[in-house]
């Protein structure tokens, strides 16, 4: 089946080694928890748990890791209540020492900040010595955990196993006696390499996560060379789930790694085909230069509107942590311990009820936290590229999509890009600060095929849904003719894909999202101006060689929003 | 202490070793962005050089590291001793400190220690993560990454090389001077082009491709896994070469001289890149001459201005937000242009 099977065909297994791979990349790490760790990329329930209960009788404890845990807890420090009752420093080791030789369970990873990433890999780099279970509940490829702490894991298991054989302990001690012993050879490196290079595995942490591993498989048969079996492991544990994930360079596709069929075939559709398709891209390289020289034209007015939409507003409930300030406690406010003991600390010997060495906190001295609200602001575009609408006006659609991107700049907005086109829609661009990006991937949009301008509709709503669950503020732009001639279900015919493009609309509306629709049909099509309506957004024909205006109507979108929040 | 990998086994990459060489020798150039992608080495060549780089004399307990020879920028506590008597000192290994994402400005900048406030309700000012990178590696992976307030504070400690601190009813300030060394992946987020400026040297990592030299990256991490301490042996002499190199380069660098047509030279490249202010120029004969003083000459040459010249010019273009990266190939032109003109 995989193409990179068929060098290493394995033997059958010697006794007690018939395992499923989820279950050989738990042993592989409990033998070696220089392994880093797993991703489970599956969402909780029983087969889960389970093999979550398998894996942690591997090893000696486990650790659990909430989400949004405080530095304090994540890498040590006071210890308050006991600092507070004990009336000196008490210090207590954190979450991350705590799980000292053994396993580390990372609830929710997709959600896991930057920040906390950060620190946890900065601590497994720096000789943390335990193993990672990342919970990877994203619900799909937009949201996937921070990459720092997806690098630093070996293993990435997607089908978890229900009731199957596990690797009995003294196996596993066995393994750990014997991984010292093994042998690392030359020709093990070369096919591990080789192999990595023709998957495009991207970081070289992946070649050394699957030497590791191989050496482990070894370990664990109770060789001391590493077998062709054991590379044959180490590719489909650690190199194939890497391939999939970093996409090789346009001329030299990597052969597709067996889970990988789904994605490869909407690959095919994505690439031109057709003489459509070829159209649109010769109409957007000719785009007219006044477009961009347009945006001179349209700073000043934005500048004068800028202080008005940046605003942050101060909050004691929710956003990010921006310190304290004085304040009683009640209506949801958070207490700020340790600004209300640094309040209280220089009064110490001077507040004579305190008595003896014991802090006295009186009411003056409490702090509340202080939050900042500034909701990260993320423009979606979702491009109708149809053939209709390449025929229309995709070039100029793309013109005024750059434009809005320098105003994205300006306003330091994270851009995300959707089209839609044939039967499905894609995301281009999951959200991110890189215009560059976002503009190569809009010149490298092909147009061609019919519309199902349902289904565009439907997944721009459910990006903008999954970013404002993260907490930022989503403005949605639609770009397209109203051509719409495919429904919800794949199937062609224009009154039903109208009809769902409409419904679509509404439920855009039920959820809230600040729009903007953009017609780009030649003389403005009254459908596009009854979505607009439905979805409660804004309605726009894309003038003639003005995109300028239209950049300011996003401003004046993104405005109201702003003050509306 | 953990054992850390030697720098000099570090394989390829050789953009990134010499420009962290040459900031080594000349600290003056205040750091080097790298850019490029996860997994190059990038934090491992960090450790690796602060571990190969001699060990710094500092003052006896002070909590700053303070430098006991350089008499002009000693902390307050320093200073009141000096006026007792000669300070004590004591030879440490220079500070390589990590500045997490996230990290709050309480960190940062320091704050009251609350351990003393408890205790015997003594204000005393407990250090941020800028005294302890004084004299040493302030390092920040994913910079392009840092939150705006924290690269605010940053922007004007870099610059000043003190820390100003008032807050919490203290006043104080202390010297941070350090090499900033910052990593990240540009597709990620882009950097203010004040903090670009802050670093002197600027250069880009890839992923290398060939095999032959991604099998020897990880055939040597393997071999350091499984016994680090023979692996560090093996290069200590190398180490030990790279290490003389650098303090030699240290000792010729004031006397390294610039020729009139050298100067010339970096202007015309500044004014053919469009580059901003005087920095850039300033940067690229520091550069300049720190390679020379690596390479053991004491006057720099046309081709060493032509080698600094990319890391040093490279992240202070004028640049449209919609343009790609770092415009590496519009520094190679011009760069082709000038020289032959």
């Amino acid at each position: 089946m995989s193409p990179f099977e068929a060098p290493f065909a394995p033997d059958p297994p010697p006794e007690g080694l018939a395992f499923c791979d989820a279950v050989w990349a738990a042993a592989l790490l409990a033998v070696d928890p220089g392994l880093g760790g797993i991703a489970i990329r599956a969402w909780s329930g029983p087969a889960r748990d389970d093999f979550l209960r398998h894996l942690a009788a591997l090893f000696p404890l486990s650790r659990k890791m909430p989400l949004g845990i405080g530095d304090d807890r994540l890498l040590g420090g006071l210890d308050l209540a006991a600092t507070l009752r004990a009336g000196r420093p008490v210090v207590a080791p954190g979450l991350l020492a705590e799980a000292a030789g053994g396993l580390l369970i990372l609830a929710m990873a997709e959600r896991i900040t930057p920040g906390t990433a950060a620190r946890i890999a900065a601590a497994a780099d720096g000789g943390g010595d335990f193993a990672m279970v990342a919970l990877d509940e994203s619900a799909g490829p937009d949201e996937p955990p921070p990459a720092a702490l997806m690098e630093r894991l070996a293993f990435t298991v997607a089908e978890l196993p229900g009731d199957t054989d596990w690797p009995a302990p003294h196996r596993i001690s066995a393994a750990r006696v014997k991984l010292p012993l093994v042998r690392t050879g030359d020709q093990a490196l070369t096919q591990i390499c080789g192999t990595a290079a023709s998957l495009a595995t991207g970081s070289v942490r992946g070649e050394s996560f699957a030497l590791r591993a191989a050496r482990a498989a070894a370990a664990l048969r109770g060789g001391t060379e590493i077998a062709a079996e054991d590379i044959a492991l180490a590719i489909r544990l650690v190199l194939a789930p890497r391939a999939t994930r970093a996409p090789a360079p346009p001329e030299q596709p990597p052969p597709p790694a067996p889970e990988e069929t789904e994605e490869s075939e909407t690959r095919e559709t994505e690439t031109p085909e057709t003489l459509e398709d070829s159209v649109a891209e010769a109409a957007a390289a000719k785009l007219p230069p006044e477009l961009l020289a347009a945006l001179a034209a349209g700073g000043p007015k934005r500048a004068a509107r800028g202080a008005g939409t940046s605003g942050a507003s101060a909050s004691v409930k929710r956003g990010r942590p921006a310190g304290s300030r004085p304040g009683a406690l009640g209506g949801g406010a958070k207490l700020s311990l340790l600004d209300t003991l640094r309040a209280a600390a220089p009064w110490g010997k001077l507040r004579p009820q305190g008595g003896g060495k014991r802090i006295a906190v009186r009411a003056e001295d409490f702090r509340v936290k202080k939050f900042k609200e500034q909701p990260r602001r993320i423009t979606i575009f979702a491009v109708d590229a149809s053939g209709s609408s390449a025929i229309n006006r995709l070039a100029e659609a793309k013109g005024a999509i750059q434009l809005l991107l320098a105003e994205c700049y300006v306003r330091r907005d994270q851009v995300a890009l959707l089209a839609f086109r044939g039967r499905e829609a894609a995301c281009l661009l999951p959200p991110t600060h890189a215009l560059a990006r976002a503009k190569r991937a809009l010149a490298g949009l092909p147009g061609g095929g019919p519309t199902p301008l349902a289904t565009g509709i439907a997944a721009a709503r459910a990006l903008a849904a999954a970013e404002r669950r993260k907490g930022h503020q989503p403005l949605l732009v639609l770009l397209t003719d109203g051509g719409a001639n495919i429904g919800r279900d794949g199937q062609p015919g224009r009154a039903a894909a109208a009809a769902d493009a409409l419904a679509a609309a509404k439920s855009c509306r039920a959820e809230n999202i600040s729009a903007l629709v953009v017609d780009t049909a030649p003389r403005g099509n009254p459908f596009v101006a009854g979505l607009a309506r439905d979805m409660g957004g804004r309605y726009l024909k894309l003038p003639y060689a003005d995109a300028a205006s239209l950049s300011r109507v996003v401003q004046d979108q993104g405005g109201a929003f702003g003050r509306a929040a | 202490m953990k054992t850390v990998f030697p720098f000099t086994a570090i394989v390829g990459q050789d953009e990134m070793i010499n420009a962290l060489v040459i900031a080594a020798i000349e600290p003056r150039l205040s750091g080097v962005l790298i850019f490029g992608d996860r997994g190059t080495g990038k934090s491992t060549a960090v450790r690796a050089l602060a571990a190969l780089l001699p060990e710094i004399s500092a003052v006896t307990g002070c909590q700053y590291g303070c430098d006991p020879a350089d008499t002009s920028s000693l902390c307050d506590s320093c200073r009141e001793k000096r006026a007792q008597g000669p300070l004590p000192t004591t030879k440490t290994k220079i500070p390589v400190v990590d500045l997490p994402l996230g990290a709050t400005e309480d960190r940062v900048v320091g704050a009251l220690n609350l351990e003393r406030a408890l205790a015997d309700g003594a204000k005393v000012f407990e250090p941020g993560l800028l005294a302890r990178a004084h004299r040493g590696f302030l390092y920040i992976d994913e910079v392009n990454l840092l939150e705006d307030h924290i690269v605010d504070l940053l922007l004007d400690v870099a610059a000043s090389g003190e820390n100003v601190v008032e807050r919490e009813g203290m006043s104080l300030r202390h010297p941070a001077r350090f090499v900033l060394i910052g990593s990240g992946n540009p597709e990620e987020g882009e950097l203010r082009p004040q903090l670009l400026d802050r670093f002197g040297l600027c250069v880009e990592v890839r992923t290398p491709t060939a095999i032959p030299e991604r099998i020897e990256v990880v055939k040597r991490r393997d071999e350091f896994d499984r016994d680090p301490a023979a692996f560090v042996a093996r290069f200590a002499p190398a180490e030990q070469n790279l290490r003389a190199r650098i303090l030699d380069a240290r000792a010729l660098l004031p006397v390294v001289t610039v020729a009139d047509e050298i100067l010339e030279q970096a202007a015309k490249l500044c004014i053919a890149l469009g580059t901003d202010g005087l920095r850039g120029e300033l940067t690229l004969l520091r550069a300049a001459r720190a390679l020379a003083a690596s390479e053991g000459t004491a006057a720099v040459t046309l081709d060493h201005l032509r080698r600094m010249t990319a890391p040093a010019l490279r992240h202070r273009l004028r640049r449209d937000p919609l343009d790609d990266s770092l415009a590496g190939t519009r520094v190679e032109r011009v760069v082709a242009e000038v020289f032959a003109a």
